[in-house]
């Protein structure tokens, strides 16, 4: 079966067992995002460090599919406690990754778990629900060094 | 479950040699197995036809020109007009094409603003029109998107306030709730007929009753009914409905609005410009009668013609004996959805009141992936908040799938959407 590229093992797991899931504060930024269509919500939360250049903490609640959720806690693991740079890389190489079609060689020691979703990009309708949490951490980030 | 097809007068059979469509392969090289014409129905070989041979054949602009093209162009438009009308026993007279039925109810708000607006500067327009701050709007809570949102829009822009009529856990009208909700403040009802997401049926002729009680001006949103049952304008006690092209075998492109004359009348132009004016000097302009009123611009004439086209199919096979068919197919999905173990359906399980679009939720499975299932075994169903957020809200759910079917669906389609349903469940080991 096909679907098999989209829903691997992996993906499965992380949708059943979430990491990292669950708001914490203290925070230094917070962002909402919905997926109109149909209905996903995340809030992202993040404390960075004074400098702003490491993500001390992110944490996030999220209701959705199987996709957006296995998403939001790969997004976790590869983002917490790591730099906004290392954030920014990962973030922009799976952007790539999603907007290639599946067509795409992505690279693990920057995604991590996250090179899973190489098949949700063969589906454009998932395709937002793969990036939700991603978006979503980003702006929370924006927001956090604003309030500098 | 064995398939009772033969118990159907209709050959559903031969109904899908008609549909071109219907013979491609989707995903996975499957046979498509479409239960989503709730959002647009698919098209029989004639409309297509009909539309092809209008561009091949008489393309040229309607109404404008005297030459032999324009006038046969003009004709074929007319004569879909009148076709259409007849359909839902009105005068051609009465009845507008638009672009769809979002169009079609937002004409019907633009003209209350626009009378609003225009009797602020002094312009002469009916009293009845005029909407001050404290005047009411009431809808439903089941409406969709395009039944509330102009509603809302405009009330934010002449100080009316909106109030909806409540729905049952079953998802029905609260109509005990509606007198309380109902007085001489209320200026406009406007309701769905049939529901997009839950399928159940509005009682128009009690709401329309409360409606005229006060002297409301009373609007249907008829987008789900129009296709799938025999609907008659003159009974509805309705002073306009609105309903889509592309949900009733149509083109894309094209929706209608039917009025009372008298509305018609007072009404002021929604879109103005080309094609509605009667006399036009740089100072101001005078209009023409409705429909053309209400037609600004150059009208999407091969798409009229199309629709023409699919209602003489549809007239063909008999509005009745479409409802009792479905009516059949909506028993078999009901009942089956019944009895898988974690289905959830949502709205009524009663088949003597709902029509056939049923939405459901498998527990503890989130719609896209339920979609996602059964799009890799060919069949496409919708999944999400379908344009009814308010809905979600009500039933405590952020999206629902949902199955809906027309004329060429038979009992097979429903037998492979449940099986499709175990299926999910054990692709997702959720059994």
């Amino acid at each position: 079966m096909q679907l098999s590229n989209m829903y691997q093992e992996v993906i499965l797991d992380h949708y059943k067992s979430p990491r990292g899931k669950g708001l914490q504060s203290p925070f230094g930024g917070e962002a909402h995002h919905v997926n109109p269509t149909c209905g996903d919500e995340i809030t992202v939360r993040v404390l960075l460090s004074e400098d702003g250049k490491t993500i001390h903490k992110v944490s996030y609640d999220s209701t959705g599919c199987s996709i957006s959720q296995a998403s939001a806690s790969i997004m976790f693991e590869q983002v917490d406690g790591k730099s906004t740079e290392d954030f920014d890389k990962a973030s922009n190489e799976f952007l790539a990754m999603m907007q290639s079609k599946g067509i795409f060689e992505p690279n693990e020691d920057i995604l991590g778990d996250g090179i899973s979703m190489i098949g949700v990009a063969q589906y454009p309708a998932r395709i937002k629900c793969a990036l939700l949490s991603w978006m979503a951490a980003k702006d929370a980030i924006i927001r956090a060094n604003g309030d500098k | 479950m064995t398939t009772t097809d033969s118990k159907i007068k209709l050959d559903i059979k031969k109904i899908q040699l008609d549909f071109p469509i219907l013979s491609r392969e989707v995903r996975n090289n499957r046979k498509l197995i479409y239960l989503d014409s709730a959002a647009t129905s698919q098209k029989p070989q004639v409309v297509i036809d009909a539309q092809n041979n209008f561009y091949e054949t008489i393309n040229s602009g309607v109404h404008r020109g005297a030459y032999y093209l324009a006038e046969l162009a003009t004709d074929a438009h007319e004569h879909a007009r009148e076709v259409i009308a007849n359909f839902v026993n009105i005068k051609s007279e009465q009845l507008v094409f638009t672009k769809n039925a979002t169009e079609s109810i937002n004409l019907l708000s633009y003209s209350f603003l626009n009378a609003t607006l225009k009797a602020k500067y002094g312009a002469e327009v009916d009293k009845r029109l005029i909407l001050n701050p404290g005047d009411e709007i009431l809808v439903s809570e089941l409406e969709h998107h395009a039944n509330l949102v102009p509603w809302q829009e405009l009330c934010l822009k002449t100080g009316a306030v909106l109030k909806w009529i409540p729905i049952t856990d079953q998802g029905l009208l609260d109509y005990s709730k509606m007198d309380s909700l109902i007085s001489p403040k209320t200026k406009i009802i406007s309701v769905s007929h049939m529901s997009n997401v839950l399928g159940s049926i509005t009682d128009i002729e009690l709401v329309g009753k409360a409606a005229k009680s006060v002297g409301a001006f009373f609007f249907i949103d008829a987008c789900q009914s129009v296709p799938h049952m025999p609907v008659d304008f003159s009974k509805l006690g309705a002073d306009a409905i609105a309903w889509s092209g592309h949900k009733m075998l149509g083109p894309l492109g094209i929706g209608l609005l039917a009025a009372t004359e008298e509305l018609l009348e007072i009404m002021p132009p929604f879109i103005s410009g080309g094609s509605m004016i009667e006399t036009v000097s740089m100072q101001k302009s005078t209009f023409t009668k409705a429909p053309k009123k209400f037609e600004a611009g150059t009208p999407p004439a091969a798409e009229a013609v199309g629709l023409g086209a699919a209602v003489e199919y549809l007239q063909k096979i008999g509005m009745e004996n479409i409802h009792d068919h479905e009516r059949h197919l909506t028993k078999l999905m009901v009942d089956g959805l019944k009895n898988i173990e974690g289905v959830t359906i949502y709205g009524p399980t009663d088949d003597q009141d709902r029509g056939s679009t049923v939405s459901f939720a498998l527990n503890g499975l989130h719609p896209h992936d339920v979609g996602q299932v059964l799009d890799d075994m060919g069949i496409a169903v919708r999944v999400g908040n379908h344009c009814a957020r308010p809905i979600m809200d009500k039933l405590k759910v952020q999206s629902t799938t949902r199955a809906s079917t027309y004329i060429y669906n038979d009992d097979s389609d429903i037998q492979t959407l449940l099986e499709g349903i175990d299926e999910v469940f054990r692709f997702f080991g959720s059994k």
